[in-house]
């Protein structure tokens, strides 16, 4: 009965979020004081030279309009959208690459996301779990402080500083990568990915070593702490090893504080993805909202925004619904 | 600026000395913490607020040097592709984000605090429609909302209203904090005996759970300026803040439109990742060094 409450309660909290994120996106545009409908009626403008007749304008803007579905009044518009986003996804053109689909855009640099971002976010989060227990477990030693002295100098850096100091390093002063990196499209054959692979792996290392401080510095402390439970004296006094205690019983207990703060930081995580694709020229979701910035391509921008949503609040409820396997407490209410 | 924490070795600096009682040996550790910490951020914040009082010229005007100048006595950081001192750029970029950083941090912190005290203290059906919204705010993804905002007002924004953009979409995490806090501190027993005493719930929110939740709400503080200065960089660096106002950000998005590191300009882009580096630890130590102080003296957590 615990699990299944537990379960019940994560998935409304689900759909609470993507219905809230939804809106908020849905909003965000018609509170803004710009029209992008006129910004790109000028950009045609100034590309035809101004020769545009009034008429002309006039029917361009009924077709942007329906196409950003801003016809009829403000709820009638939710309505639509709401149908268009969640049951057909589909986010019109882009503008850019007209007329292909902007779902079939983003769905295509997807798995190029999610591939780079779960392998990178795994690593540097058992990597980060294992030294912090270290460190935490045996605090009172020189070396562990050493280890947590890492943590401490690579948490508090930001995702771009990272990004160019790698780059920095790697592809310039020690040139092992590529600075501006190629990634084949088409059939993939083993060299192409091979080549995918050694292309990833500067925003990869980006990636891990910005999660990693983070994860060592919240380790060690929740690791200080359960050392200092009773349990873990009792085990001491009975005569059980160093290495089981700090395993079946110092690492089990810190462990779920830490699945549940992954859950929560997703998002951060996912922002942090976003920027080194843009850094790195890494062919995701982030390069398509790059240049979709750049070039006021809306939809595109639409499309990625609302996927990116849904990606996080789903990887959240992932976490969430392993998170009894983990917990007897949950399991056996 | 980075003389005082090279001065300390790094391993002393993490470890406690081997005084018997563990208590006074973690005090230890957070006085060099916070000492650290605060040394870098006063450095850096006095000068970098002084400092533009004895600036040559406005270094955010294009074209006021020649350009690509090597480092020397007049340029001490040399010259930029724009015509820039890179040296009076950086002392305002640093300025600037931390300017940015302390009002949006001070922005931050009313609404978290109020949302977070109320809702852990009120409970019920209030608190659960709160943290709702608290935790829709922390799963979204922040940047792609920036990088659309940013798409859409390009060009006519100011720089605060980027900062107002990250108040609006930055209270949520601070909040969680200072709710679990309160929600502790609710079953104690001498929030009983002020109610019971007749004090209202605006009372003992301000006088009876605010002093001990303060301690959190200064770290709180500074991990918010951290946060607000590193989003706004984020921003500049892909080219959707005011990149015409030096930031931290601004400085590494000229430096790699301009490809720095093609031409062999080291100062223009390692300059800027020094500073914010040397800054961002800056802050990071003080705020731990905080916490750890705070943690020490009162059992809240």
């Amino acid at each position: 009965m615990g699990v299944f409450a537990y379960v019940a309660k994560r998935f409304g909290l689900y759909l609470a979020v993507l219905f809230i994120g939804l809106t908020i996106t849905f909003m965000l545009p018609r509170l803004m004081p710009i029209n992008p409908v006129d910004g790109y009626i000028g950009q045609i403008q100034s590309r035809a030279n101004g020769t545009l007749t009034s008429e002309a304008i006039a029917e361009i803007r009924t077709n942007l309009e329906q196409l950003y579905g801003l016809k009829g009044d403000i709820f009638t518009q939710y309505l639509s959208y709401l149908k268009r986003v969640v049951i057909d996804f589909d986010f019109g053109p882009s503008f850019t690459y007209y007329p292909q689909p902007v779902s079939a855009m983003i769905l295509n640099a997807l798995p190029w996301t999610l591939g780079l971002l779960l392998t990178a976010t795994f690593i540097a989060w058992v990597l980060g779990n294992m030294v912090g227990l270290v460190a935490g477990y045996f605090h009172k030693k020189r070396a562990a402080s050493l280890l947590e002295f890492v943590g401490i100098l690579l948490y508090p850096i930001p995702y771009y500083i990272l990004a160019v100091t790698v780059l920095l390093l790697l592809a310039y002063i020690f040139p092992i990568f590529p600075l501006s990196p190629t990634f084949p499209v088409g059939q993939m054959t083993p060299e192409k990915l091979g080549m995918i692979f050694y292309n990833s792996l500067l925003p990869g290392i980006t990636l891990v070593l910005a999660g990693f401080g983070w994860n060592i510095l919240s380790m060690k402390a929740l690791a200080v702490a359960t050392t200092e439970e009773p349990y873990v004296t009792y085990a001491r006094l009975k005569g059980t090893s160093n290495w089981t205690r700090m395993t079946r019983y110092v690492f089990r207990n810190a462990l779920l504080p830490q699945v549940t703060a992954l859950a929560l930081s997703l998002g951060m995580v996912f922002n942090g993805a976003l920027l080194t694709e843009m850094i790195f020229s890494y062919p995701g979701i982030g390069l398509i909202m790059r240049t979709a910035a750049t070039g006021g391509d809306y939809n595109v921008l639409y499309g990625a925004i609302t996927l990116s949503i849904i990606a996080v609040a789903t990887a959240g409820l992932v976490i969430d619904l392993i998170y009894p396997l983990l917990d007897p407490r949950i399991r056996h209410k | 600026m980075t003389i005082e924490s090279k001065g300390v070795d790094p391993i002393v600096m993490a470890v406690p000395t081997p005084v018997k009682r563990g208590r006074s040996s973690f005090v230890w550790l957070f006085n060099l913490r916070l000492g650290v910490g605060l040394t870098i951020l006063a450095v850096m914040g006095l000068g970098s607020f002084i400092l533009p009082f004895f600036a040559p010229v406005d270094p955010s005007i294009q074209a006021s040097y020649m350009r690509n100048l090597p480092m020397s006595g007049a340029h001490w950081l040399g010259t930029n592709a724009l015509g820039q001192d890179i040296f009076w750029f950086l002392v305002f970029a640093i300025k600037n984000s931390l300017m940015l950083g302390i009002l949006v941090a001070m922005g931050v912190t009313i609404v978290a605090t109020i949302v977070g005290l109320s809702a852990g203290y009120i409970g019920g059906r209030f608190e659960r429609i709160v943290m709702l919204f608290v935790d829709t705010f922390i799963t979204i993804p922040l940047l792609p909302i920036l990088i659309i905002l940013g798409a859409l007002i390009r060009g006519n924004t100011s720089f605060f209203t980027v900062g107002l953009i990250i108040i609006i979409f930055g209270w949520a995490w601070d909040a969680r904090t200072i709710r679990a806090m309160a929600l502790s501190l609710r079953e104690r027993e001498f929030i009983n005996m002020a109610r019971f005493s007749g004090a209202n719930t605006v009372d003992i929110l301000a006088k009876e759970i605010f002093p001990y939740v303060s301690a959190y709400i200064l770290v709180g503080f500074i991990n918010t300026v951290l946060f607000a200065i590193n989003t706004e960089a984020t921003l500049a660096v892909i080219g959707l803040s005011k990149v015409e106002v030096p930031t931290l950000g601004s400085i590494i998005f000229w430096a790699l439109s301009y490809n720095a590191l093609f031409t062999g300009q080291y100062p223009w882009i390692v300059a800027p990742i020094v500073a914010t580096v040397t800054l961002f630890l800056g802050l990071f130590l003080t705020s731990t060094g905080f916490n750890q102080a705070f943690a020490s003296k009162r059992g809240v957590s």
